[in-house]
């Protein structure tokens, strides 16, 4: 490598400049030695590990034992497993469509700088600092059918079997992510819209542009890189919901919330099925990783560059 | 050029440290059991909850007062959490040395990956030891005619619970056969109260229904046949009439609205019995205390009824037969030291089932699998149930063993899925049965 380094014919720089260069280049790459570490002890050593596990017949306790491609045959033969899949991608696409219009509002909304806007989105952003496991158990209280929020306040539209069917109890978790997630994301977008200069709606202004117009020929555009964030976090965090799904339904009715990463979970610490688990382990990587890099993708090849640029 | 020789060999300097990373970050998750075996007692991990976590420490500390050479360390756990790390320390061999289970198939797996002590001649040797239990207790704690643990604690049979407020208000008496739970579900729905209470996402509860009802139509030969492994045991016609029995129940609103989202470990499906919103209630045993505890004075005014589970006409079991948790178990880690097994050893032979410890489980409404404690169970406040679950332990001719814990973890977890699916209707019995059959041997 360092070979490569000094024959490689130099840029058309100053002497000087290049050994600047260099030195900087050594001091980061000490800088990232920390980084590296841990990424390599928690992350590409326990992958390696899933990877190998997902070729082997383990129950967890036993030996472990190799079993070749079968765990991979018998996994990608389950129905369970594309059942797993498509619930996987229906929460994160409706979940995408739900949240990023409400988001994007309230993010433009509070971005104002009237203390009644402050005001409120300090509440907005009160669901964020509860803990999923809460969050859930919370509203498993509130829509309890015989003891919960519908016969407390005497209102008998809500007293539905919300968590015992399977259509229900999908909407709502779809529900419940949105109302814990929305105050982030929400976040994200107050921080984007307070990035574009002023001087772009005092120009609209003046050319006679409304709100409406503002809206969609200013900051939408001037956003773009903010959605395709919030977009990447929401896409790929939807790939690891479980806690929440865990308390509030368990998977139930029937499998109808059993979402891939609690599909992994149950198939391997509730019916010690560690090979079987690790597949899907491996798969949830595979589609975080294709997922990550198409939303960057969608990005453009000037998304390094600045946002500001020709002002 | 010399800059990243240098990054590279303090790179590897640290990949090499990076095993002592990971033994400190595994030391820490262990801090439990590791702590205790240094004086050369026994570790113990144990459920949390009351009224057994207090009756438990009790024990311990008695044991420990006259056993200072021999002392136990105990950790109390919560059910659900305490299934899942019991798992994952055994696999990582940072089991404690008394490991508490509940028999049956779970405790086959830990004694074929040779996990677990086998405890045969040490029985042998203590065969006043081994008398002191109900024998029927022994079944779920031996595997491959060995035994690997020690039975304990009480029996847990399920019972049918009844609300006798609402009987008496409906004019009715409880069910003896399946045709008068029919004919009761259409009394009580016409009244306006569910007919049962059901904790239908915990999926075990819903079990139960199934465990009974099978055991009635088919007697207990044809889960015996599920339970070795037998070729089709699962597609006998005895399982598919009893999951048309059940959602014939379903559909007839046998169970209370949203009974598939109520969940038993938050006691919600006991609370709608007594507070009158269901008339009946098939559980455990084990739900009388709580219901004491908190249904205000609805056991105390004598207002909770029992029976045994109906028979259901034509059937082939026989109506005495019962179904539950024969005991608790407690076995002995393969991987301790000898010292710590010593010790081990010496707690449950004298700490465990004393004298106090009887006294407290019959205190706290549950019957402890001793045999000759007639007399105790007949001056309790609570004879009446006591002696009721007593009868049905002692005199069943046939005794299932919760389906959950019989079978191996695999298929259990199958089970409870395709249960549940059974209850929502989204499979037929015809499905269920045969999504069963592809688990055996499994």
């Amino acid at each position: 490598m360092s070979n490569a380094v000094s024959t490689a014919p130099g840029p058309s720089v100053g002497v000087r400049n290049s050994k600047q260069t260099e030195q900087r280049k050594a001091a980061l790459a000490w800088l990232t030695i920390p980084a590296l570490f841990f990424f390599l002890v928690f992350a590409v050593i326990p992958l390696a590990g899933v990877l190998i596990l997902s070729f082997t017949s383990w129950d967890g306790i036993g030996a472990i034992g190799a079993a070749g491609l079968d765990n991979w045959f018998s996994v990608l033969a389950d129905p369970g497993l594309y059942n797993a899949l498509g619930l996987t991608f229906l929460i994160m696409i409706v979940s995408w469509l739900v949240q990023t219009p409400i988001s994007l509002l309230l993010g433009v909304f509070t971005a104002g700088s009237q203390r009644y806007r402050a005001v409120l989105a300090v509440l907005y952003f009160l669901p964020l600092l509860l803990s999923s496991a809460a969050v859930a158990i919370a509203f498993k209280a509130l829509l309890d059918p015989n003891f919960g929020l519908a016969t407390g306040l005497g209102l008998p539209f809500l007293a539905q079997d919300w968590l015992g069917v399977p259509q229900l109890a999908l909407g709502l978790v779809i529900f419940v992510i949105a109302w814990q997630f929305v105050p982030f994301h929400t976040l994200i977008y107050q921080g984007g819209v307070r990035q574009i200069p002023k001087s772009l709606y005092e120009a609209a202004q003046i050319d006679g542009a409304g709100t409406i117009k503002q809206f969609f020929h200013i900051t939408l555009p001037q956003l773009k890189y903010t959605i395709i964030t919030s977009s990447t976090l929401m896409v790929v965090g939807s790939l690891t919901y479980f806690d929440l799904i865990f308390v509030l339904t368990g998977g139930g009715p029937g499998n109808s919330t059993r979402i891939l990463a609690l599909d992994m979970y149950l198939r391997g610490f509730r019916a010690n099925l560690m090979g079987p688990a690790s597949v899907i382990a491996v798969i949830l990587v595979i589609i975080g990783l294709a997922l990550a890099l198409f939303l960057q993708r969608l990005g453009g090849k000037d998304k390094q560059g600045s946002q500001l640029e020709g002002l | 050029m010399k800059q990243p020789q240098t990054s590279r060999r303090s790179f590897l300097a640290l990949a090499a440290l990076t095993p002592f990373a990971v033994a400190a970050t595994s030391a820490c998750g262990t801090s439990g059991p590791g702590a205790s075996s240094g004086n050369g007692g026994a570790s113990m991990w144990f459920l949390s909850g009351e009224p057994n976590q207090t009756n438990m420490q009790k024990a311990v500390d008695a044991f420990n007062q006259a056993n200072p050479d021999n002392k136990i360390a105990i950790t109390f756990f919560q059910n659900d959490a305490y299934k899942t790390k019991i798992k994952t320390a055994i696999g990582a061999n940072q089991a404690p040395t008394i490991i508490y289970n509940w028999g049956g198939g779970t405790l086959k797996t830990y004694a074929e990956a040779n996990q677990v002590e086998d405890l045969t001649s040490w029985l042998d040797s203590e065969p006043d030891l081994k008398k002191k239990f109900f024998p029927s207790t022994f079944s779920a704690a031996t595997v491959n005619g060995k035994i690997y643990a020690l039975p304990n604690m009480y029996v847990g049979p399920i019972v049918l619970f009844y609300n006798k407020e609402l009987f008496q208000k409906a004019g009715v008496t409880p069910p003896k056969s399946w045709d008068d739970v029919m004919s009761l579900v259409k009394t009580f729905n016409g009244m306006g109260v569910a007919p049962f209470s059901l904790g239908g996402q915990s999926r075990w509860t819903s079990m139960m229904w199934l465990e009974y009802l099978l055991d009635r139509i088919g007697g207990p030969d044809v889960f015996k046949a599920i339970f070795e492994g037998k070729p089709n045991a699962w597609m006998d016609p005895a399982v598919i009439e009893t999951g048309t029995k059940i959602q014939e129940l379903v559909s007839a609103d046998g169970f209370i609205k949203g009974f598939s989202s109520i969940t038993a470990d938050s006691n919600a499906d006991q609370a709608l019995l007594y507070t009158g919103k269901a008339a009946m209630m098939l559980h455990g045993s084990w739900t009388y205390g709580p219901m004491k505890k908190d249904g205000k004075n609805f056991v105390q005014d004598g207002k909770l009824g029992f029976v045994q589970f109906p028979s259901v006409p034509g059937g082939k079991g026989d109506p005495k037969n019962g179904v539950g948790n024969p005991a608790n178990y407690q076995s002995i880690s393969a991987k301790a030291s000898d010292k710590e097994k010593e010790s081990a050893k010496k707690f449950l032979k004298d700490g465990i089932m004393t004298d106090a410890m009887i006294d407290a489980y019959i205190n706290s409404g549950s019957v402890p699998i001793v045999n000759g404690i007639e007399s105790k169970l007949n001056t309790s406040p609570d004879k009446d149930f006591l002696n009721f679950v007593y009868d049905l332990a002692k005199n069943a001719p046939s005794f299932q063993q919760s389906w959950d814990q019989a079978l191996s973890p695999t298929a259990a977890e199958a089970l409870l899925n395709n249960i549940d699916q059974l209850f929502l209707k989204s499979i037929t019995p015809q499905q269920f049965a045969e999504n069963m059959n592809g688990t055996l041997g499994k």
